[in-house]
């Protein structure tokens, strides 16, 4: 438990850091590597939370790709004299941020969150979610209190299941807006009249 | 590790998204911000999810991962977002020669 703990800590500490330097660091092409510093964080605390499949999407696509992207882009459009300069944005822009923070702390502190553990669902939400990347084991899952009905369903897929199950026209719809973002990014990046 | 610390890191990690938002001028760090508040919600859902629900997961168990999957839309979602702001991006610095976001007050030439 204490290891958990450490990770989860040195964890938060890398993601908060790196996402400092993004907005911190004066040179473009270090505040691309510390976005992927605080991307990789972020990806540790989602196995924490038993979210595997997650953090490797998290993985492939915001560090493989996002990052990378970033990356291209400060490159093909390297404004040396400028670099990450603030606006005059930056006291409001403190302030705002600040007082958001403080109200969104307050209310994660205030409120009397009914948890899995308070509602006795702890270990069987926990072991449906660790049973969802790895090889279902039907016993185990019975031994934990599960019924057939529900050793079913999260045996037979888990995330996948909510995804193409309960999700589906959400998930169609994402896919309508990958396609257009596609030829939209194509059509912008070309240029006009070539 | 609890829900409200996982709550608070994830409200950080937005918050300082948030300000980069508003506070930086130039065009691809905007983007960046937007990628660490993006983080933030996710962080938050997936926080959630783990933690919270009972109701829903009372009548089934795979309710557990709502939260996963509102966090996978978002990731699609910030793809999307990204392979537009980048084109964007692109498109401001040719007509500009430069991508600072005071200089690109419109979008026209």
């Amino acid at each position: 438990m204490w290891f958990e703990h450490l990770v989860f800590w040195v964890l938060s500490v890398v993601a908060i850091a790196g996402a400092l330097g993004v907005v911190l660091v004066r040179d473009l092409f270090r505040a691309a590597l510390m976005l992927a510093t605080a991307f990789v964080a972020v990806g540790g605390l989602f196995v924490l939370m038993n979210a595997e499949f997650l953090a490797v999407v998290q993985i492939l696509i915001y560090v493989g790709a996002i990052a990378v992207l970033f990356i291209f882009a400060v490159m093909l459009t390297r404004d040396v004299q400028q670099g990450n300069a603030p606006n005059r944005l930056q006291i409001p822009a403190a302030v705002i941020s600040a007082l958001v923070l403080a109200a969104m702390i307050a209310t994660a502190v205030s409120t009397d969150w009914t948890t899995l553990a308070g509602a006795g669902l702890e270990a069987k939400a926990q072991l449906a979610q660790t049973q969802a990347v790895g090889i279902p084991d039907a016993t185990d899952l019975t031994s934990a209190g599960l019924t057939p009905a529900e050793v079913e369903s999260v045996s037979s897929g888990g995330l996948a299941d909510l995804l193409i199950g309960n999700f589906v026209l959400p998930f169609e719809a994402v896919s309508l807006l990958l396609l257009g973002a596609a030829i939209g990014g194509l059509a912008l990046a070309r240029g006009r009249g070539r | 590790m609890s829900l409200e610390s996982l709550l608070i890191v994830a409200a950080i990690i937005f918050c300082i998204g948030l300000y980069g938002a508003l506070a930086r001028r130039n065009f691809i760090a905007v983007l960046m911000s937007v990628e660490l508040m993006f983080n933030g919600v996710n962080l938050t859902l997936v926080a959630l999810g783990r933690y919270v629900a009972p109701y829903a997961v009372q009548e089934q168990l795979s309710a557990v991962f709502t939260g996963q999957v509102f966090a996978v839309f978002i990731i699609t979602v910030a793809a999307a977002e990204i392979a537009l702001g980048l084109g964007i991006v692109f498109a401001v610095f040719r007509s500009n020669e430069s991508v600072d976001l005071t200089d690109a007050a419109t979008l026209r030439h």
